[in-house]
Formats: structure tokens, C-alpha cells, sequence
């Protein structure tokens, strides 16, 4: 029972609070969607704590993307996967409750100002850095596979096919499964 | 394309959550092209113009880009009632759903077949990531810093964190001040 509450760290409400704060930390910053802070979530939970290994990290990712529902939920997975239903509700309120507060109240203040040249000027300085983030997320995602030329190859064939055609993502994500499952992506 | 007139509002908080709850779970690997589908087209809750402002205003601000637009639709709609029932419609049944697959998971994960599917679904998710920044690059050619500066910000970027694995709240507020900037005096030109 404590497992399910805790997970398998048992961590403290001191650790949970860290967590809380660093995803809420990184919800702010997360200019591109939830997935680009992932590079920075792998970066805390799997280098700085050792919470989790590579491969979890990116198995939770994976899950995340195999059900419905936004991408954000990933880090609900996360913090399953770290401390239980406590890790979930960290990593979740973390990710939401700092981002929600801010989007409400400035909804009405990016509305009206929404063709100023601070605006314009915040919009297009980031463009980039955006692109950036999700590239480095991808690349970071391909960590626990590196070794793998068969999994290594799904990642160009998954750019090309969405790319090239207008095929559901969710095909891809069963091609890949399969193509694991038959012992292509050890 | 609906003209405005024929625009419904939603009547309760109910209804706001059903809507949601119905489009996130269609939304395999990502949920905003049912979004659109849902919200413009079945149930008319606006146009497609006022769906794309949304849409961009959601990615100016930080956090999830669904979620901002959800909290914004059902703030607008029925202010702090249609702003939570948006968000819990949008997250409750997924995020029970995603917990049973991790669950499932941790029971399952020292089979070699299910090790191996999520491996495979995990290259696979990489290459979504991948693809949707590409899909991006091309509206870069009319931002105001230039296609070469956009290309060197994203390159330091992905190098900074990719790579180097520096810590994101430094590259973001450092190098994006920086951009902003420049695109700023860009702009004044």
C-alpha cells in the first residue's frame, strides 16, 4: 500500500516539495508545450537524483504518448514512476497550477497588447529557442536506444512518415511497438 | 466555416467538460487538430480565426498549450466554473487511463516483448518530437531576426541543452533574452 502511495523511494514531503517546485519551475519556462522541458525533467529526476534510469524516463514518455489525452501527462507518469499517487499529485500540480494562474490573468493583457512590438518582439525571439527545445528533446529521447540500429532507424522513418504523409500518429506509435515487441528495437 | 451568428455557446459547466473529456480522449499523440475539429467545427463554440488566436496565444504562454487554451476557452465562456471544467474534462479520465498503462507496465516490464514495444514506441515518440519541430522551421522565414540568427539560436539551443545538458532555466532566460532583443531592435528598423 505505501508503495502505491510513495512508490519505491519512500520519499519525504521535503522531496515531494522539491519536486513540486522544480516542475512548476519548468511549467513557466515551457514557451514550446509540456515536452520540451523534458530534456531538463531527465536531466533532474535521472542525472541529479537517480530516481529513475534513462529507460524508465523514456518509457514513461512513451506511455504517455500511447493513451489519449495531452502530452502533459508524462510527468503524471513521472511522478508515478518516482513516488506513487504523492509523485503524481507533485508532478502534476507542478505542472499545471503555476502556468494555469499565470495564463488566466494574462490572457486579457496579451489580448490587448497583442500587435505591440514587445509582443511581436517576445513571439519572435522565442520562435527559435522553441525549436531548439524540441529538437534536443527528441535527441534526448533516443538515449536508451543509441545502441539499436533497428530502433534508431524508426526515428527517420517516423519523421519522413510524418513529414510526407498525413497518416495518424498513432499508427506509428503501434508500428514501433510491434517492431519492439518482435525484438527489432533491442 | 460558421458565420458568427451561428456560433452556440455552451450552456453549463457539464456540458464544457463532456466536450473536452470527448476530445482528449480522441487525441492520440496530441490533442490539438481534434481540438480544432470539436470546438470550431462540431460544436461551433467559435471560428477558426478565433481558434488559431487562441492557439497562439496558448504557445506565447508558458505551460501546456492544450491546457492554457482550455483554461482560456472556459474562462471565457463561464469564467472560473468553465476554466475548471474545461481543464477536468480535459484530464481526469486521461490521467486515469495513462496511470492503468503505467501500472500495467511496472507489472509487465520484465517481459522481453513488452521491454521491447517500448523501446520501439519510444524511438517512434523521439521522431514525433523531431517532426514537429521540422514541420516549424519553415515559419521561421518571416521572423523578423532572420532565418540565419533563427537558425544559430536554435542550433545554441539544442547544442546547450541537447548536448551540454546545461540546465534549462539558465539557456531560456539568458539566451532568450538575448533573442528577444535583437528581435526587438529587429522589429524598430
Amino acid at each position: 500500500m505505501n508503495a502505491l502511495l510513495y512508490g519505491a523511494h519512500g520519499l519525504d514531503s521535503d522531496v515531494l516539495l522539491q519536486l513540486f517546485l522544480h516542475f512548476g519551475m519548468l511549467s513557466l519556462l515551457a514557451i514550446g508545450g509540456a515536452i520540451t522541458t523534458a530534456p531538463d525533467m531527465q536531466r533532474y529526476v535521472v542525472g541529479e537524483h537517480g530516481w529513475l534510469s534513462d529507460a524508465q524516463f523514456t518509457s514513461s514518455v512513451a506511455i504517455a504518448q500511447a493513451a489519449p489525452g495531452p502530452n502533459v501527462l508524462f510527468v503524471a507518469v513521472v511522478g508515478w514512476n518516482i513516488a506513487g499517487l504523492a509523485g503524481v499529485a507533485a508532478t502534476l500540480a507542478g505542472s499545471l497550477l503555476p502556468s494555469a494562474v499565470l495564463a488566466l490573468s494574462a490572457t486579457r493583457f496579451g489580448d490587448a497588447r497583442r500587435n505591440s512590438r514587445g509582443m511581436r518582439a517576445f513571439t519572435a525571439g522565442l520562435a527559435p529557442l522553441t525549436l531548439g527545445l524540441l529538437l534536443a528533446t527528441g535527441w534526448i529521447l533516443t538515449e536508451p536506444v543509441r545502441h539499436s540500429l533497428g530502433a534508431m532507424l524508426l526515428v527517420p522513418f517516423t519523421v519522413l512518415t510524418m513529414l510526407k504523409t498525413r497518416i495518424s500518429p498513432i499508427w506509428l506509435v503501434a508500428v514501433g511497438a510491434l517492431f519492439g515487441a518482435l525484438s527489432l528495437a533491442g | 466555416m460558421p458565420e458568427p451568428e451561428a456560433l452556440r455557446r455552451p450552456g453549463s459547466a457539464g456540458e464544457i467538460f463532456r466536450v473536452f473529456n470527448r476530445l482528449a480522449l480522441q487525441g492520440f499523440g496530441g490533442v490539438l487538430a481534434v481540438a480544432q475539429r470539436e470546438l470550431v467545427e462540431r460544436q461551433r463554440w467559435m471560428t477558426p480565426a478565433q481558434f488559431l488566436e487562441l492557439l497562439s496565444l496558448g504557445q506565447v504562454l508558458p505551460g501546456p498549450n492544450i491546457v492554457n487554451m482550455a483554461l482560456m476557452i472556459g474562462d471565457r465562456f463561464l469564467g472560473w466554473r468553465g476554466a475548471v471544467a474545461a481543464l477536468g474534462g480535459l484530464m481526469c479520465v486521461p490521467l486515469l487511463i495513462v496511470l492503468l498503462l503505467a501500472v500495467l507496465y511496472r507489472e509487465t516490464m520484465h517481459q522481453p516483448m513488452v521491454a521491447g514495444a517500448l523501446r520501439g514506441m519510444g524511438a517512434v515518440a523521439a521522431g514525433l518530437v523531431i517532426a514537429t519541430a521540422l514541420k516549424l522551421v519553415g515559419s521561421l522565414r518571416s521572423n523578423p531576426m532572420g532565418w540565419k540568427l533563427c537558425g544559430l539560436v536554435a542550433l545554441l539551443t539544442f547544442g546547450a541543452i541537447g548536448l551540454l545538458r546545461w540546465p534549462m532555466v539558465g539557456v531560456v532566460l539568458g539566451l532568450g533574452s538575448v533573442a528577444v532583443l535583437t528581435a526587438w531592435v529587429r522589429i524598430g528598423r
